[in-house]
């Protein structure tokens, strides 16, 4: 178990406050000014030896997207860009950091801010989060005032600004081109790749998007170096994260760990067990609602990283851990994703478009055991039709949960369409 | 849906930012590099929004367009893609319950019986009184303490069907209860007290659960104006 000398996130839970005075106490813009000294370059390489791979999903080692960046600025100027449009169904770990730990999110834009030579960064937050917007907005203004940002951040020589843009309710802005899109003020609609954001971004320029626990954490990993990050976890996913912890479980959190703890160790030790016990289990979504679901049996042996859940044919995503218990109807929980997905679906790509309408109808009627048992052969087709085939991975996220209950609860949706036969036939 | 569904048949003749207002649109416009002031189209929408009761009228959209250079139809177009822009009235409580699977697990399903129950209202309607509106939403990206129900800007949170009952009765006094958990543990800690972070806060964690500092922390979010940007 992680030892609390090792976390990083220590006011995760808002006991203390999360401004300027507080913020010090607890370590954060303790002598920036000599993380920036170490350089662009060594900075990029400390990142690359802690083996930090993006908290936001899909686990891209952070310190290479940093070096894709230009080396030399010519005259478009270079961005970073903070993904805080945290709307993953079961993940709530940024929006912790933006409400109790807002200085380490602002530090961080410093210091990865220079490492790509940006003198700017945008930190994209979901409208819904207001309190957290005006929390964040706060520690701004005072990082402002203090001298940490403007013409000579913390002292440093490096100009940086940071400014705070408030989405209006779009899943989708979560993907990284689709928030720039909105950023420049349209409709959040994903761009197609290539060109990546390091080559065209933000208004044509270069741009690195990041989640906000991967910035949040650079500055530790950078006082404490690569190498004290990478001694924690496992090898090729190290170091701690935030796990949210949701669904049927006997007391709910959110917990900073190390990467790859024993998902049951997890949720017997921090989120007091599944309800009713162990044995009660169903299933559990291990990261965030895009990732398909896995049972009992599996849960059982399961690390939670990258590489694991990946080879379970599942992911560690934003390790938004969602628990079903045996009272679960789990063909409604996926059908309430199904849902999701077509509601946020941003009507860009034909397959995305119609296909999550399709395969939420579908759902819809298999909750009710309202089809035909091949019906669940052309369900899967669909998600096949329509994986893979879209500008971005919205289409996959839609399909992925629907393909992982069939692949592991078949049987219950066969009992239920016979169940629906036999109680209409009795009815006739 | 055809965006007749989406806008208010009844629409104001005219809209003006108000002076605050406009001296806060310099400011945000001032954000973005010199040239790409459609970044401030959301801000801006944002704002009409909060100065005219929670909805944007029609006029409102034209005087965006006008101010940042853009056709009406792209600024129409950004206004009705975001969920948040409501492009007709809501209600003076506007009610977002969060539906998604991490709240259903939690029992939403017993919110949303109890609002039909305490308000006779389903997603997409407003009481007649014009008090309370309900609209399902999605995520809202608090799941560990769900059952979660937004008014207007906050999060009430660890909701079940009696602290529904009981947020209902007090908004409907215009007597809103204090913002966040209704069982009041602190943020998103496991509700019998935290399992980490002992050591470095000492006993604070031993406590099974802080209640948040409410006041505290209200004011240091008012100083914070709202802006929308």
């Amino acid at each position: 178990m992680l030892q609390d000398k090792d976390r990083i996130f220590t006011n995760i839970y808002g006991w203390q406050e999360a401004g300027l005075t507080a913020a010090k106490k607890r370590g954060d813009w303790d002598n920036t000014k000599s993380i920036l000294a170490l350089g662009h370059d060594e900075i990029i390489e400390q990142m690359k030896q802690s083996g930090l791979r993006g908290r936001g999903g899909a686990g891209f080692p952070t310190g290479l997207k940093w070096s894709f960046m230009p080396k030399e600025v010519t005259n478009r100027p270079h961005y970073l860009v903070v993904n805080a449009d945290e709307s993953e169904p079961g993940t709530c770990k940024d929006r912790d950091i933006l409400r109790n730990e807002p200085h380490k999110l602002i530090e961080g834009c410093v210091v990865a801010g220079f490492a790509m030579r940006a003198h700017v960064a945008y930190i994209y937050i979901r409208g819904e989060f207001v309190n957290e917007y005006k929390t964040l907005q706060a520690a701004v203004d005072e990082a402002y005032a203090a001298g940490l940002l403007g013409k000579n951040a913390a002292g440093s020589g490096w100009a940086f600004d940071v400014y705070v843009h408030r989405g209006a309710g779009a899943y989708i802005c979560g993907e990284e081109t689709a928030l720039l899109e909105s950023l420049e003020g349209k409709k959040g609609q994903p761009r197609l790749k290539p060109p990546f954001p390091a080559g065209v971004g933000l208004y044509g320029c270069p741009t690195t998007v990041n989640n906000v626990e991967s910035i949040a954490v650079a500055p530790t990993i950078l006082r404490r170096g690569g190498s004290w990050f990478a001694s924690l976890g496992k090898e090729n996913n190290t170091g701690t994260k935030l796990f949210c912890i949701s669904g049927h479980v006997n007391t709910p959190c959110n917990v900073e760990e190390e990467m790859g703890i024993p998902l049951k160790e997890l949720l017997e030790k921090h989120a007091g067990g599944v309800r009713g016990g162990w044995n009660n289990l169903l299933a559990v979504i291990p990261g965030g609602s895009s990732t398909p679901l896995m049972t009992k049996d599996v849960c059982e042996t399961m690390t939670m990283d990258f590489d694991a859940l990946k080879a379970a044919g599942t992911g560690l995503g934003t390790a938004g851990i969602i628990v079903m218990d045996k009272s679960t109807d789990v063909v409604r929980a996926i059908s309430r994703l199904s849902y999701f997905y077509k509601h946020e679906s941003c009507g860009q790509c034909t397959p995305c478009r119609e296909g999550t309408g399709w395969m939420w109808r579908m759902m819809d009627r298999m909750v009710r055991g309202q089809a035909e048992p091949h019906e669940i052969d052309t369900l899967y087709e669909i998600t096949k039709q329509v994986e893979g085939h879209t500008i971005c991975a919205l289409g996959d996220a839609a399909a992925w949960p629907i393909q992982g209950l069939i692949k592991n609860f078949r049987p219950e949706i066969e009992r239920r369409i016979q169940m629906y036969k036999s109680v209409t036939q009795a009815a006739e | 849906m055809s965006i007749h569904d989406l806008v208010a048949e009844e629409q104001p003749e005219n809209f003006e930012f108000t002076a605050e207002n406009e001296a806060e649109i310099i400011k945000i416009i001032a954000k973005y590099p010199e040239g790409r002031q459609a970044s401030a189209v959301m801000p801006l929408l944002d704002l009409a929004q909060r100065q005219h009761d929670n909805w944007i009228p029609m006029k409102a959209i034209e005087v965006i367009a006008e101010k940042l250079g853009m056709a009406k139809i792209r600024v129409l177009e950004v206004a009705s893609f975001y969920t948040m822009f409501n492009l007709k009235p809501v209600g003076k409580y506007f009610l977002q319950l969060c539906g998604t699977t991490p709240c259903m697990l939690r029992g939403s399903d017993d919110l949303s019986r109890c609002i039909k129950d305490k308000l006779g209202i389903s997603s997409g309607q407003i009481t007649p009184d014009g008090k309370f509106s309900l609209l399902e939403v999605e995520c809202l990206g608090a799941c560990v303490n769900a059952p979660i129900i937004q008014v207007n800007d906050d999060f009430y949170e660890d909701l079940d069907y009696d602290s529904t009952e009981a947020l209902i009765d007090a908004l409907s006094n215009d007597m809103p209860p204090p913002v966040g958990s209704v069982i009041k543990r602190s943020g998103s800690q496991a509700e019998t007290g935290a399992t980490s972070l002992s050591d470095i806060l000492g006993s604070k964690s031993a406590k099974p659960s802080k209640k948040p500092d409410a006041k505290s922390k209200k004011t240091a979010a008012s100083s914070a104006k709202i802006s929308g940007v």
